[in-house]
């Protein structure tokens, strides 16, 4: 049942999987609509696309957690259809996903026993689990400590993890879902390190990514998806980031941010000692035409940053807006002396889903004129206001009494910010404010902060993104644990050092 | 018109096929049983005003509950705030000496506050600041209003001399007058619609309706719109309360002109079926408490003409109340087993 996969040397270029013709419809989206698809043993084939290209579908599809309307897929050349993921990994599909399926609270070698776990005399065996792992460990180079719990890993150890419990259910098809999107720059290039140790030892891997850059590294083969479609399959080797972005969107895209020169005024927002539950003591500051970026790997501080800013949690420390004290006001006061809030979480926090486009855009400013008077709404003017605000920042279907839940997540988030945006802010605080969003969606997003910095308005641009801190930063704050590793400027703020910093580092200078 | 906008309907028209085929199982003709219903409960004006009897604190109830509904909050103690308004316009009623102009409005407004505080203050209090889930509160508050009430009647400061537990009658300056004669109907169904209308613009045209509409649909949303979720959950419990309270004035001033020890606080319960009937709006809850009015009625005509058991209307509120519970648990378990394909669609969606 285990027996070692034979080397590629054994049978070259033999095929793994064929997909032809692959469809799937959702009501009211053809989400796979033609996919051809074919991996080598021993191969990275990389899957680019953008957001809701049909990537996710496709390996959901893979992993059997959604059955195709037509199409056909043959596995090491049998018709393959799994019914559940069960079925997959029993043929041999194994599936790392983006937000990772692990329990904190256990150890690593529970996590990958999970499901299944070796008994002895009706006991749990865990000691052949241990064994077992760090036999995998060994071949594939990937180290972790077994008995240490999940929930004292790094994001990159968790993925291993993840990997690892794959491969004691020997897969020896290895599915990667944007397995970089969490990882800092150092954890990345250790990624890369390692999968050509899997593919020596015959396991293909499919890597799923929007990353053009890392496509051309890791990958042999690269098929693009667009709109459901497999538009193209090339070798890496010759395909310039140019072309695959061209048939990732359809058209030519910017790559590059474009990065004006602007000379920064006075202190628009000053944050001295702001400390909160998660936030250790933190001095900032942004001024007048300024984009201050606050980078980090996610969960070191983000969160209690933004809420302690606009009131939204307790918090102790100064912040001053425009000169003036607004750590003792409420969130409706700050919002009035002109601090925005672009949220997280557009669809929980962000947006009231079950209202319309044109509720939604009063939502920070219903209770006053010309919004309300004297308790009353002038829905009139919520009206009149949303159609030209739709129609200004491009937000389709431009329909202002569509529910916030009908509209792609690129326009809520479009919605979002041209609330805040209309709200005329000092500052305006956008936390991932290109999460999930297409290359067209996310360049309009960044134009509208470039604007804003234009006018000489502060921006606090809170990412996970690193290519997205690098072009628009003009300084950079990291967040570790909660804590400032320091600030970089826009010249010395490279995307080793950032990524050294994000691991916790405090000085750049010397860890490199 | 989606399914889940006519569900109702189809509710009710299972409810007396259902209905029906009982009536016929057990040996009676359904058609018959139903005309005297229908008679019994809108046949004439007399039958009419006595629907509309029932259907009066039922509909007020319902907004109540309504109210609350959309504002994210689950007051199940409607029935205890509707007491609480009696006790505390009987009192009004009958203790204080004013002409009527006054005497009225004076008993009505104290039922809407005690109703309001009884709703907002410990449960309201206690969901704000520790976290109480006000389901179990407001439940606990009914049975205390009706014991309360009980204690009064019963040997307490309210009780008329006598034995019978109940409080002196009310003066005549209190007593709504009746606007069909020989019926308990008074001038106050006049009321009901202006509530539902008033009622609907503050959801719906107010900022203050806003808000609470803001906090229903999502917490964390309404905190981030400047929301104040303390004031939010005080506001909407109290103006239920309030609104359960005033039903509670109407049926001690019009109806029963004293309040008894059989006050009803059931009507708290059957309004939270009427304002579900009514998917929360405020003139879907007319429409629902007339049905459930009508059923109340017809049902004693049904069973002197059509032999049929009066209890066969309790059967029909139950048999709708079960598939608009059932509707929301289909929901529920479609939504759990679709979760796994959901990431997908959302992001095919995109």
């Amino acid at each position: 049942m285990r027996e070692p996969p034979p080397t590629p040397a054994e049978r070259p270029h033999e095929t793994v999987l064929e997909v032809h013709g692959l469809t799937k419809t959702f009501p009211g989206v053809r989400a796979l609509d033609g996919v051809d698809f074919d991996l080598a043993r021993g191969e990275v084939h990389a899957i680019l696309g953008e957001n809701g290209a049909g990537k996710s579908t496709f390996m959901n599809v893979l992993y059997g957690l959604l059955r195709p309307d037509s199409g056909d897929i043959r596995l090491w050349g049998q018709p393959y259809a799994p019914a559940s993921p069960n079925d997959a990994v029993a043929a041999g599909v194994g599936m790392v996903h983006q937000h990772f399926m692990l329990i904190p609270a256990l150890t690593v070698a529970e996590n990958v026993a999970l499901g299944a776990e070796p008994r002895r005399r009706g006991a749990l065996d865990l000691e052949r689990v241990v064994a077992r792992l760090e036999e995998l460990s060994e071949a594939f180079g990937l180290e972790v400590p077994p008995r240490a719990r999940v929930a004292d890993l790094s994001v990159g150890m968790r993925q291993r993890v993840e990997i690892l419990k794959a491969f004691y259910r020997d897969a020896r098809l290895l599915i990667l879902d944007e397995p970089t999107a969490l990882l800092t720059p150092q954890e990345v290039r250790e990624l890369f390190r390692v999968i050509p140790q899997f593919t020596e030892r015959g396991v293909s891997v499919i890597f799923i990514s929007h990353k053009l850059a890392e496509v051309s590294q890791i990958a042999q083969r690269v098929t693009v998806v667009r709109r459901g479609k497999s538009v193209d399959t090339r070798p890496t080797a010759g395909a310039t980031p140019r072309e695959l972005a061209r048939l990732m969107v359809g058209r030519d895209v910017d790559l590059q941010i474009p990065h004006p020169e602007v000379e920064p005024g006075a202190a628009l927002l000053e944050v001295r000692g702001l400390r909160a539950e998660g936030l250790e003591p933190l001095d900032l500051e942004v001024r007048e035409g300024e984009i201050v970026a606050v980078a980090g790997v996610e969960g070191n501080g983000q969160e209690p940053l933004i809420g302690a800013l606009a009131g939204l949690l307790p918090a102790q420390g100064e912040v001053v807006l425009d000169g003036r004290p607004i750590h003792n006001l409420s969130v409706r006061k700050r919002v009035e002396s002109g601090l925005g809030l672009i949220p997280s979480d557009r669809q929980d926090e962000g947006l009231v889903l079950p209202l319309n486009v044109a509720e939604n855009l009063a939502l920070r400013q219903y209770y006053r004129p010309p919004f309300g008077r004297g308790g009353l709404l002038d829905l009139g003017y919520w009206l009149e206001r949303a159609t030209a605000a739709v129609e200004r920042f491009d937000v389709r279907p431009p329909a202002p009494r569509a529910k916030a839940s009908a509209l792609s997540g690129g326009n809520q988030q479009k919605v979002v910010l041209a609330r805040e945006i209309l709200g005329e802010p000092k500052v305006l605080i956008a936390s991932q404010p290109t999460r999930g969003l297409d290359i067209g969606a996310a360049e309009f997003v960044h134009q509208q902060l470039l604007e804003l910095r234009g006018h000489k308005r502060g921006v606090l641009l809170i990412s996970l993104d690193l290519d997205e801190v690098l072009g628009l930063a003009d300084r950079v704050v990291v967040l570790y644990r909660g804590r400032a590793m320091g600030e970089l400027t826009r010249a010395e703020a490279t995307r080793e050092k950032v990524g050294l910093m994000m691991l916790g580092h405090q000085d750049a200078e010397e860890a490199a | 018109m989606s399914a889940r906008t006519i569900w109702p309907g189809i509710a009710i028209v299972i409810a007396f096929v259902v209905g029906g085929i009982l009536t016929f199982a057990f040996g009676n003709d359904p058609i018959t049983a139903y005309r005297a219903l229908l008679s019994g409960s809108f046949g004439d004006v007399y039958s009419i005003a006595s629907t509309l009897v029932v259907t009066l604190p039922l509909a007020i109830t319902g907004i109540a509950v309504a109210f609350s509904f959309r504002s994210g909050l689950f007051n199940i103690s409607a029935g205890g705030q509707y007491w609480l308004g009696g006790i505390a316009a009987a009192w009004v009623g009958y203790a204080v000496k004013l002409p009527a102009v006054l005497h009225i409005p004076l008993a009505m407004l104290a039922a809407v506050a005690a109703g309001a505080l009884w709703g907002a203050v410990i449960p309201g209090l206690a969901k704000a600041y520790r976290g109480a889930h006000e389901v179990i509160t407001t439940l606990m508050m009914t049975y205390i209003a009706t014991d309360f009430g009980h204690y009064l009647l019963e040997g307490g400061p309210m009780q008329a001399p006598g034995y019978t537990p109940q409080s002196p009658p009310m003066q005549p300056s209190a007593i709504i007058a009746t606007l069909v004669p020989g019926t308990q109907l008074t001038w106050a169904i006049l009321l009901v619609p202006v509530i539902a209308v008033l009622a609907w613009f503050v959801l719906q045209r107010t900022s203050l309706g806003f808000s609470l509409r803001l906090a229903g649909y999502n917490l964390r949303a309404a905190r981030y719109a400047g929301v104040n979720p303390v004031a939010a959950v005080l506001t909407a419990l109290a103006i239920s309360g309030g609104l359960a309270g005033f039903a509670g004035s109407i049926q001690v001033l019009g109806v029963d002109r004293r309040l008894f020890d059989g006050f009803d606080p059931s009507y708290g319960y059957t309004a939270i079926v009427v304002a579900l009937l009514a998917r929360n709006g405020p003139f879907g809850v007319l429409l629902a408490a007339i049905l459930f009015g009508a059923l109340d009625t017809g049902a004693s005509q049904m069973q002197i003409v059509a032999n049929v058991p009066f209890n066969l209307a309790g059967v029909i509120q139950g048999i709708i109340i079960f598939f608009i519970a059932a509707e929301g648990l289909l929901r529920y378990f479609r939504r759990r087993r679709s979760a796994p394909a959901a990431e997908p669609r959302a992001a095919a969606a995109e």
